[in-house]
């Protein structure tokens, strides 16, 4: 068995920690409005954008590979659009993989800070109000500390999940080390190549990733286990 | 003792029922004919193949932890000698069913010339290859762009599918402009099916022999020696040529 993981390794597992940690910022511009909006919402789109939301938790990551590949192409709405804007098409590419992966793993994040939202109520809000703070201010001394534990579970699961991901990468990445191939791809590629050994470097690298990150999300949080 | 006759009868039909029918692990590329294949099998012969696809190392995974597999078309010649050094398979009983052809590829009609003259040119983004590393048509594309002195110049437009179907989705979708795919893939009645292609020239990489092999799942099995059997005869490999392989 090779002592270490080599270079091409170390690249993957770069690119793949630089993926989650973009994903999971750009989510959680992206979750926390909209689970502000599904959690107060008396619109009749709320089940309608809840379902869209949680599509991903149900859909085959191949499926959403498939259309993602055919929506980014040039014969593809997203991909007519990205070219006219100048950008180029997104398969293939990191900002791909981004754009894929915030779709992906969105609903592991909105769900947490939703449910963190709807669990404050209406009462806080309402004082901070009288006190005649601004939307803007109640936001931030009232909802982010309240909500804290959500915020928290949502940032954890959707890094976890994207590191995870490996269909949709697979469908849309073509495999391009230090902008595509990620570790869950590397690994297929190793075992497909029959390189176990170096294989077991990474799954067991993966194996444990998962364990900490779920036992530092339950130590760290512990409404997180009433989930 | 009437009972006992019916009886002896029924397990003698079960027995022969489970000797009727065959389990085959098929190469992706080779899923189509397979089925074909099997379909007229059954005609013929009266057994059954039971036909799962896949990618030649993921069986390989699987056949060495214990899955019932009597058959393996692989897309390649090293996995089932490996299977058979490694006493999975039946010494002796390895063949090459079909040899593969490489083409390039595009979507688009008159993208690519009779003679391939648009790699030269470089006039696109994206190139598409299924991977070197793990597949047969990968490793074939490789050789070529090597042997045209083509393969710094495209390094950097390079895209790999995990299987040569992948990389035929890449190019099929628009993605990338060109490709390297089996012409198993474009190939219809005799024809090229959409878009525009060359014919890699053989000479410019290595043969891409697919082996058949037996299994030692399959070693007592006489269902699985027939389909062995019935895929060197002619009424299977004209129906292997008609998907665009050789042998």
């Amino acid at each position: 068995m090779p002592l270490f993981p080599d270079s091409q390794d170390w690249l993957a597992i770069w690119l793949t920690l630089k993926l989650a940690t973009t994903v999971t910022l750009l989510l959680l511009l992206v979750s926390t409005p909209l689970a502000w909006w599904l959690a107060n919402t008396q619109s009749r789109a709320r089940n309608v954008v809840s379902a869209l939301v949680a599509m991903p938790i149900v859909l085959p990551p191949t499926v959403i590979g498939f259309y993602l590949l055919l929506l980014m192409g040039p014969e593809g709405a997203v991909g007519r659009l990205t070219q006219a804007l100048g950008i180029g098409l997104l398969p293939f590419t990191f900002a791909g993989l981004v754009v894929a992966s915030t779709i992906y793993s969105l609903p592991f994040v909105v769900q947490p800070i939703q449910n963190a939202i709807e669990a404050i109520g209406p009462r806080p809000l309402e004082v901070a109000a009288t006190l005649r703070a601004s939307p803007w201010d109640a936001f931030w001394s009232v909802v982010v500390p309240f909500a804290r534990p959500g915020f928290l579970t949502g940032a954890v699961l959707g890094f976890a999940h994207t590191v995870g991901e490996f269909g949709v990468v697979l469908m849309i990445g073509g495999n391009i080390p230090g902008s595509t191939r990620v570790v869950s791809v590397q690994i297929f590629d190793h075992v497909e190549a029959l390189e176990y050994a170096r294989a077991h470097w990474l799954a067991g690298g993966m194996v444990l990733f998962s364990f900490l990150v779920l036992l530092a999300l339950y130590t760290l949080n512990p409404q997180a286990r009433r989930k | 003792m009437k009972r006992h006759l019916l009886l002896t009868c029924l397990l003698g039909f079960a027995a022969f029922a489970h000797a009727d029918e065959v389990k085959v692990a098929v190469a992706a590329n080779f899923s189509a004919p397979m089925q074909k294949i099997a379909a007229d099998f059954e005609k013929t012969t009266g057994h059954k193949a039971v036909i799962s696809t896949g990618a030649t190392g993921a069986f390989y995974a699987q056949i060495k932890n214990g899955a019932p597999f009597e058959v393996f078309l692989a897309a390649d010649d090293e996995t089932p000698a490996k299977l058979e050094s490694e006493g999975l398979a039946v010494k002796g009983s390895r063949f090459t069913y079909a040899i593969g052809k490489l083409v390039l590829w595009s979507s688009k009609a008159g993208f690519v010339d009779p003679q391939g003259q648009v790699l030269k040119k470089g006039s696109f983004e994206k190139l598409a290859l299924a991977n070197p590393k793990t597949a047969p048509y990968g490793l074939a594309a490789v050789e070529t762009l090597k042997k045209l002195g083509l393969a710094e110049a495209t390094q950097a437009k390079l895209v790999q599918g995990e299987t040569i179907t992948q990389a035929y989705q890449f190019v099929a979708s628009g993605n990338a402009e060109l490709g390297f795919v089996a012409l198993s893939l474009i190939w219809k009645d005799g024809a090229i099916a959409s878009g525009s292609a060359w014919m890699v020239p053989t000479d410019l990489y290595s043969p891409i022999r697919q082996d058949a092999v037996l299994l030692s799942k399959g070693a007592s099995q006489p269902a699985a020696q027939a389909l062995l059997q019935y895929l060197r005869g002619d009424a299977a490999r004209a129906v292997i040529k008609t998907y665009g392989y050789a042998f």
